[in-house]
């Protein structure tokens, strides 16, 4: 291998070989040069062949697609739960890091239920607005689908997503086992502010309760305003309709809020003048700080990013020219900006952000990265239109301590080491 | 008496009706009445609006523990293999694992009586009565040292029980920016 020297353009703008993320705008490297300097390989490829599925037709046509036969190990993980007789509670995970683009394919969408996945017949499923309302109303699925309907990209993230990094030992897991509970899809339905103003709102109303058709029927209260404001009763996910594990036939859509409240297999939105304290708004989904009172009422999910490559498992084949990519989002609005860091926060670079840049919705990012083939801790991190940055470890330890469980949101760290091999670690 | 002038004053009464019923949307929400949609109205607030009638003693509560939560919730709420639901007070501050249970951590006893009502037991959900339901929280809650033995729990004594950690929760001081 024969020692490179850097072009044009090709400078390091942050420490450790982290490169300008103009080449992506300017096309640097598909212009020739850039790649060229960057590559790492010299042998002339094999001679080309011609394979036999060139030489015989294909498949013919199946009703319900589904991913190529190679593709396996893209799924979700799930632990088994504590309780073998309580099969259902907990999650499973979505596999970000054999994952690109921003919306999450319907099948490996994060699952959360506390009480399994009900089989809900559409034909017989109801729900009711009632409570501070002039008229309580009842809707079918099939009464839904003639009301005006409005679409948004947005993500849901379980407000436990990422518990694990409080560990104060660093966790060996991957991005799939860390960061998995979010996932981004396009939510398609009816605005929740057209059926209420259906059922008339009576003044006193402040609050509202939905509650889920499951056997736990989840519950939790939300916010008038933020009712009013851009909740969506969901019909379809990614253009069908909604997966059963994600709240068939009928959820709702929160953006942006905690995920345990955009209750699935919506049966009831009561309208109140208070909260009603429920078990996950009290003893569960709150923020135990030092002084020993908590956080309620955690609604947003503040600004947060992740590399999903390179990170474990995804190693680097050899040193040279690699892409950081990864995803940031805010529960407030807009990602304004990403940077990454190749040398543990020391030195910051910006990366590209891809269009398009949605409020409340998964933002995808992407850094040139040269390689030098010596220890690296990579990092993102995230700023949003509030103008809120995303915390290190130590400002939320500092803000909260690590017995917080919920909506961690602190920039985390992939160390490199000289076989490019990645792991989480502290930093 | 039924005019020209009055059903040309009707008709356009229906048409501004039907022309805000289609500003928002179809109105195809069905009416219902307070008494028919009462089986899905199970939510209790902390004002205990929402209880139904009935009662339960510490002494019941331990029957029905034994026979309906116990196996996942352990000998007198100890916990294991699911939540502990007795214990802990006193765990809250500092760095150190903090101990959450009903006695510890939940601020309203009416949220131990929803969640119960609509969730538990975890395998035969909304099957206990209303007297079963007081008594299981009567139980829980005199095991936490909360009430006295010979106390019953019914609509009007159970909102009013002290949980321990009652002031122990505060807004979230960001709020969400609402656009």
């Amino acid at each position: 291998m024969g020692k490179r020297r850097e072009p044009d353009g090709l400078e390091p703008v942050a420490g450790n070989g982290l490169l300008n993320r103009r080449l992506f705008l300017e096309r640097a490297l598909a212009a020739g040069a850039g790649g060229a300097a960057l590559s790492v390989s010299a042998a002339n490829a094999e001679p080309l062949t011609v394979p036999k599925w060139t030489l015989e037709p294909g498949a013919s046509f199946n009703p319900y697609g589904k991913p190529s036969k190679f593709e396996d190990k893209v799924v979700r993980q799930f632990a088994p739960p504590a309780n073998p007789a309580t099969q259902g509670v907990g999650s499973s995970r979505t596999p970000h890091h054999l994952l690109d683009g921003m919306i999450t394919p319907n099948s490996l969408h994060f699952e959360r239920s506390h009480g399994g996945v009900p089989d809900i017949d559409p034909a017989q499923h109801k729900i009711l607005i009632h409570g501070l309302v002039k008229r309580p109303l009842t809707f079918t699925i099939e009464s839904l689908m003639r009301y005006p309907m409005t679409s948004r990209i947005s993500f849901i993230e379980c407000g436990g997503n990422s518990g694990g990094l409080s560990a104060a030992q660093p966790a060996v897991l991957n991005v799939q086992g860390i960061h998995g509970l979010l996932s981004c899809a396009e939510w398609t339905g009816v605005k929740l502010s057209t059926l209420l103003d259906e059922a008339g709102i009576d003044p006193a109303a402040k609050w509202i309760l939905a509650e889920g058709a499951d056997s736990q029927s989840v519950s939790r209260s939300i916010p008038l305003a933020k009712a009013l404001d851009d909740v969506i009763v969901c019909l379809f996910q990614n253009g069908e309709r909604i997966r059963p594990e994600n709240g068939y036939p009928v959820r709702l859509l929160v953006p942006g809020y905690s995920g345990n409240m955009n209750i699935k297999w919506l049966r009831r939105i009561k309208l109140v003048s208070a909260p009603v304290m429920t078990k996950d708004e009290t003893s569960k989904y709150t923020i135990l700080l030092p002084t020993g009172k908590a956080w309620q009422f955690v609604l947003p999910l503040e600004v947060k990013s992740m590399i999903t490559r390179p990170s474990p498992g995804i190693n680097l084949g050899g040193q040279g020219y690699h892409e950081i990519s990864g995803l940031a989002w805010s529960g407030n609005g807009k990602i304004t900006k990403v940077e990454v860091s190749a040398d543990g926060g020391k030195s910051w670079a910006p990366a590209a952000l891809q269009e398009p840049i949605l409020s409340k919705a998964v933002t995808r990012f992407r850094a040139p990265w040269n390689w030098n083939g010596g220890p690296a801790v990579l990092q993102s991190r995230a700023t949003d239109d509030t103008g809120m940055v995303q915390p290190s470890r130590a400002q939320i330890i500092a803000e909260r301590g690590l017995r917080g469980q919920y909506h961690f949101n602190a920039i985390q760290s992939w160390a490199v080491d000289e076989k490019g091999v990645l792991a989480n670690v502290h930093a | 008496m039924f005019t020209p002038e009055r059903s040309l004053l009707v008709a356009g009464f229906m048409l501004v009706a039907n022309l805000a019923v289609a500003a928002d949307g179809p109105g195809l929400g069905q009416p219902i009445t307070a008494a028919d949609l009462a089986p899905w109205d199970i939510s209790v607030g902390p004002d205990g609006v929402g209880l139904p009638s009935g009662k339960g003693t510490v002494q019941q509560g331990e029957a029905v523990y034994a026979a309906k939560c116990q196996a996942c919730h352990g000998e007198k709420g100890a916990g294991r293999p699911n939540d502990v639901l007795v214990g802990g007070q006193g765990s809250l501050p500092g760095d150190k694992p903090a101990l959450k249970t009903v006695g510890s951590f939940w601020p309203y006893p009416t949220t131990f009586f929803d969640y119960v009502r609509r969730a538990m037991p975890w395998n035969e959900p909304k099957s206990l009565t209303s007297d079963e339901i007081y008594a299981v929280s009567a139980y829980i809650f005199n095991l936490n040292g909360i009430i006295k033995a010979d106390e019953v729990m019914d609509a009007q004594t159970l909102p009013k029980v002290q949980m321990p950690n009652r002031d122990g929760f505060t807004p979230f001081p960001r709020t969400a920016k609402v656009d």
